[in-house]
């Protein structure tokens, strides 16, 4: 038992407020809910939506179909009317538009006009969630709660959306009575409604990043906005002049002892490149979020896609070790960024984590996260272990030099070099001492692949069917294994969220016993398999791959396995 | 107690005999001294190339980067620990050809850093082409019919930018050079000394003797008078004049960013305590 509504409208009319003012409302209610934002790269006009997904309990991804569809333009209705079922309703403007003749589906409610008449057009969108929620059966305390807050500090707005709310939901109230009956409610008590850019933020935050520097670039500019909102708490904000500042300023702060971060995509990664290698020659902490949206080039800017797997794994000139974490799902994401900063900390060296659109703007009902579980470690020499002089690059077994800050130790100081060089960070040619150098940095590599976390297992545990997964694809694979096992089929998903180096015990173990694999992935070549090939030598038997900027639905997934077993 | 000797460092300096580069590496090891700062109050940050050599040879913090990015981990660091007195010291490809964009941005920016770039007019690690400096007409192996782009004038642009801080030295003037290199270290803000600095191996054009004959020492002017500033930056030919051409703070970056102000403003963000736990009511915002 599930609702699907999908909003949609041109750039400025609202979508996101109507989305975001119906989701909170849900989930304060107590259901289970995921929510995705698909559109343009344009500020008004074109034509962007928001979906939502209300189960009783959190569902893993967003559905295809269109219950109860929000037509904020009659654009809508035309793209739009191919997913709606039988039962659907389309909630729209008649002031505005008209539904065909044959459409029997239409909920006529006058936005603008009932908006107009509680004080203001701009309340169009709270008209339009008072109809929604009519809709769906729901009262109108949450919302009305909601609105008391969100407009507690402007002089009279709280009573004029509230008119604007019940108007809504009166005139749709002409149409049916209750047209929905939601799901169960899935939990009592508080959940988050937070979406990947939030998450990634706050976790950083959390971590102690109080240093980040970036350049603007969908679909990573949302973890930008969220730590300048921020500052109250200590953390520094720089919008630098361009990605190659970024990185470098980063550099600049980590190595004088801040833990520092950058968030950008392929276009400003690759203008970073170079301070990636930077990162790894002078073995320096820090931590990219690299936000994958379609390329080549600038590609389309709002679109999601996983292209940029080889990409991160192999920018950057020269040979270091770095370790690549991935956002698979909201609550795992929380967790493994502050491993990013743990890892980039204990290791001193680069960790790029990988995520994409369809992470950044999927938002979804959680439980709290347990800051008690977060590390910040920093992993600095201490006065007791200090060797006299102080070397930034001596050699150790595990390849981990002792690091400590400039201006730590009166007395002491640190350099740090992007030539080769010896223990004290001095410029170097010879032959024994590079080698020797190569050989320290890549020792770490042994103590990072022990840190690398196996993949997750879900479903059967000797499974026939085996789909292979990485990154944002976690819920979308989840609930094909549900739905194929609900077929009968002995199906598992196995997902990365650690991707480099690449842990490799599960998949092997569990690979003899497969019958049909299949990796699924949002790009055009499978990136993934090949590095399953190139690791283990293993050469999955199907690839599913979805490369048109949109994220992959479950029935998209299965149609493709059915097809081939 | 505090000597040049403190900065001095073990290290075999890679410089041609007579570069100008020796005497501006005296020279801060001098200011340093007298301006009786430890080496590990200092952090020294360059790009590449012959003059960005320079950390290994002063016994101070380090972080010698990449080509052009000098600027960029110079405002992080001074972001990070705001004790430490930050210098930046790189030539003038790094500084005005491949860094162009982070010397435009960090002039606006305005950290706290000291800014001494070794002017050369030319490249000298890769062996003598043109820099962005190069006088038009100077031939070299790229610019084998001479050099046509119209040479960039650093200081006007500073100017420009409204950097409060902005002068020209000479390494011939070590003296002159060392009241620069104070007096930019003791400004709160960013501040640029362009040093012209004879490159005897690749630059035949502009040699110590020819830079002697020109340069000229500033008298009776008031650096407080933009427009006068602005018509010397523009004197470039038979007279060179150096010394302080503008000096007028303006509130610097770090005393503009919330994080570094206040309750937290003594403390370098590099040390703060932190703990995770007190940042759990994050999360109300999203209920
Ligand atoms: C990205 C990059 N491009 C090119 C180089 C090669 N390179 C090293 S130093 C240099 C020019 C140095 O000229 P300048 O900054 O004037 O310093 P000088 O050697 O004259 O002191 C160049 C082009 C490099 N190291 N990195
Ligand atoms: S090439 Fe020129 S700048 Fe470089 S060390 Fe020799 S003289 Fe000095």
């Amino acid at each position: 038992m599930e609702i699907n509504v999908l909003i949609g409208g041109a750039a400025g009319q609202g979508v996101d407020t109507v989305a975001a003012l119906l989701s909170k409302v849900l989930v304060r209610s107590g259901y289970g809910l995921c929510s995705h934002r698909d559109y343009m790269s344009r500020v008004r006009g074109g034509h962007n939506f928001s979906r939502l997904r209300i189960a009783s309990k959190t569902p893993w991804c967003i559905g295809e179909s269109a219950d109860i569809l929000v037509a904020l333009n009659e654009e809508t209705y035309t793209v739009h009317r191919s997913r709606l079922t039988e039962g659907s309703r389309v909630v729209y403007d008649p002031d505005s538009f008209s539904l065909p003749s044959e459409e029997e589906r239409g909920i006529a409610v006058r936005l603008q006009g009932l908006a107009k008449e509680s004080g203001s057009a701009v309340m169009a969108n709270t008209v339009a969630v008072g109809a929604v929620l009519l809709l769906l059966g729901l009262n109108l305390t949450a919302a009305e709660e909601l609105l008391e807050q969100m407009f507690a500090h402007k002089e009279g707005m709280v009573d004029k959306n509230i008119t604007a709310l019940k108007k809504g939901y009166s005139e749709a109230s002409n149409h049916c009575s209750q047209c929905f009956s939601l799901p169960e409610k899935e939990a009592e008590g508080k959940r988050l409604f937070i979406d990947g850019s939030e998450v990634l933020g706050m976790s950083a935050l959390a971590s102690g990043c109080r240093f980040l520097s970036a350049y603007p670039m969908t679909p990573s500019t949302g973890i930008m906005n969220y730590l300048a909102g921020k500052q109250q708490y200590g953390v520094v904000v720089e919008q630098a002049e361009d990605e190659i500042a970024a990185i470098n300023m980063i550099l600049g702060a980590s190595f004088a002892g801040v833990r520092s971060m950058t968030c950008t995509s392929g276009g400003g990664f690759a203008l970073m490149v170079e301070g990636l290698s930077l990162a790894g020659m002078t073995e320096t902490p820090v931590v990219i979020i690299m936000g994958m949206r379609p390329g080549p080039a600038t590609g389309l800017p709002t679109r999601t896609e996983q292209g940029d797997l080889e990409f991160v794994m192999h920018g950057g000139h020269g040979e270091f070790p770095r370790a690549i974490l991935s956002a698979t799902h909201l609550e795992d994401a929380f967790y493994r960024l502050n491993k990013a900063f743990y890892l980039a900390d204990r290791y001193q060296l680069p960790v790029i984590f990988l995520t994409d659109q369809n992470f950044a703007d999927t938002a979804c009902s959680i439980e709290p996260f347990d800051f008690q579980r977060l590390n910040y470690e920093r992993y600095l020499v201490e006065q007791k272990d200090l060797v006299i002089p102080y070397w930034r690059y001596r050699i150790t077994d595990d390849g981990i030099s002792p690091r400590a800050l400039p201006g730590q130790f009166p007395g002491e100081v640190v350099l740090a070099d992007s030539d080769e060089h010896d223990e004290k960070g001095n410029i170097i040619e010879d032959a024994h001492t590079r080698r020797q150098m190569v050989e320290k940095r890549l020792r770490k590599q042994m103590g990072l692949a022990s840190e690398m976390e196996e993949p997750v297992l879900y479903g059967h545990g000797e499974p026939d069917i085996l789909l292979l997964g990485w990154g944002s694809t976690y819920g979308s694979l989840r609930e094909a294994v549900d739905a194929l096992e609900a077929r009968g089929r002995k199906a598992a998903s196995l997902h990365f969220s650690d991707l480099w180096p690449l842990p490799v015990k599960t998949v092997s173990q569990i690979i003899p016993s497969v019958r049909k694999s299949f990796c699924v992935e949002n790009n055009a070549t499978g990136q993934f398999a090949s590095l399953l090939r190139r690791e283990i030598g293993y050469e999955v038997d199907h690839k599913i791959l979805k490369y048109d900027g949109r994220p992959f639905m479950v029935d998209e997934i299965l149609q493709e396995v059915e097809k081939n077993v | 107690m505090f000597s040049s000797n403190c900065f001095i460092t073990d290290q075999e300096i890679a410089w041609c005999p007579g570069c100008g580069n020796f005497a501006i590496l005296e020279v801060l090891q001098e200011t340093l001294a007298e301006l009786e700062l430890s080496p590990h109050q200092v952090l020294l940050c360059s790009g590449i190339g012959q003059a960005a050599k320079i950390p290994h040879y002063v016994r101070v913090n380090g972080f010698n980067g990449l080509h052009g990015r000098a600027l960029p981990p110079a405002v992080g660091a001074r972001i990070a620990n705001s004790s430490l007195k930050v210098i930046v010291q790189s030539g003038d490809g790094d500084t005005y050809g491949e860094g162009g964009n982070h010397f435009l941005h960090t002039i606006r920016r305005n950290p706290d850093i000291a800014h001494f770039v070794h002017n050369n007019q030319v490249y000298g690690l890769t062996k003598g082409q043109a820099s962005p400096t190069s006088d038009p007409g100077m031939k070299t192996k790229v610019q084998a019919a001479g050099v046509i782009l119209s040479p960039f004038n650093p200081l006007s642009l500073a100017l420009t930018l409204g950097a409060g801080f902005v002068a020209r030295g000479f390494s011939g003037e070590k003296e002159h050079l060392k009241q620069l290199m104070k007096a930019a270290l003791s400004f709160p803000g960013y501040a640029l000394v362009d040093i012209l600095q004879p490159c005897v191996s690749f630059n035949k054009l502009n040699t110590f003797a020819w830079y002697k004959k020109r340069v000229e020492i500033l008298k009776n002017h008031e650096p407080t008078d933009i427009e006068a500033a602005q018509r010397l930056a523009r004197k470039w030919g038979e007279k060179i004049p150096i010394g302080i051409f503008y000096e007028v703070p303006t509130p610097t970056f770090e005393s503009q960013i919330p994080a570094l102000q206040g309750k937290w403003g003594k403390e370098p963000l590099a040390y703060r305590h932190f703990d995770p736990n007190t940042l759990a009511h994050l999360q109300e915002e999203f209920m």
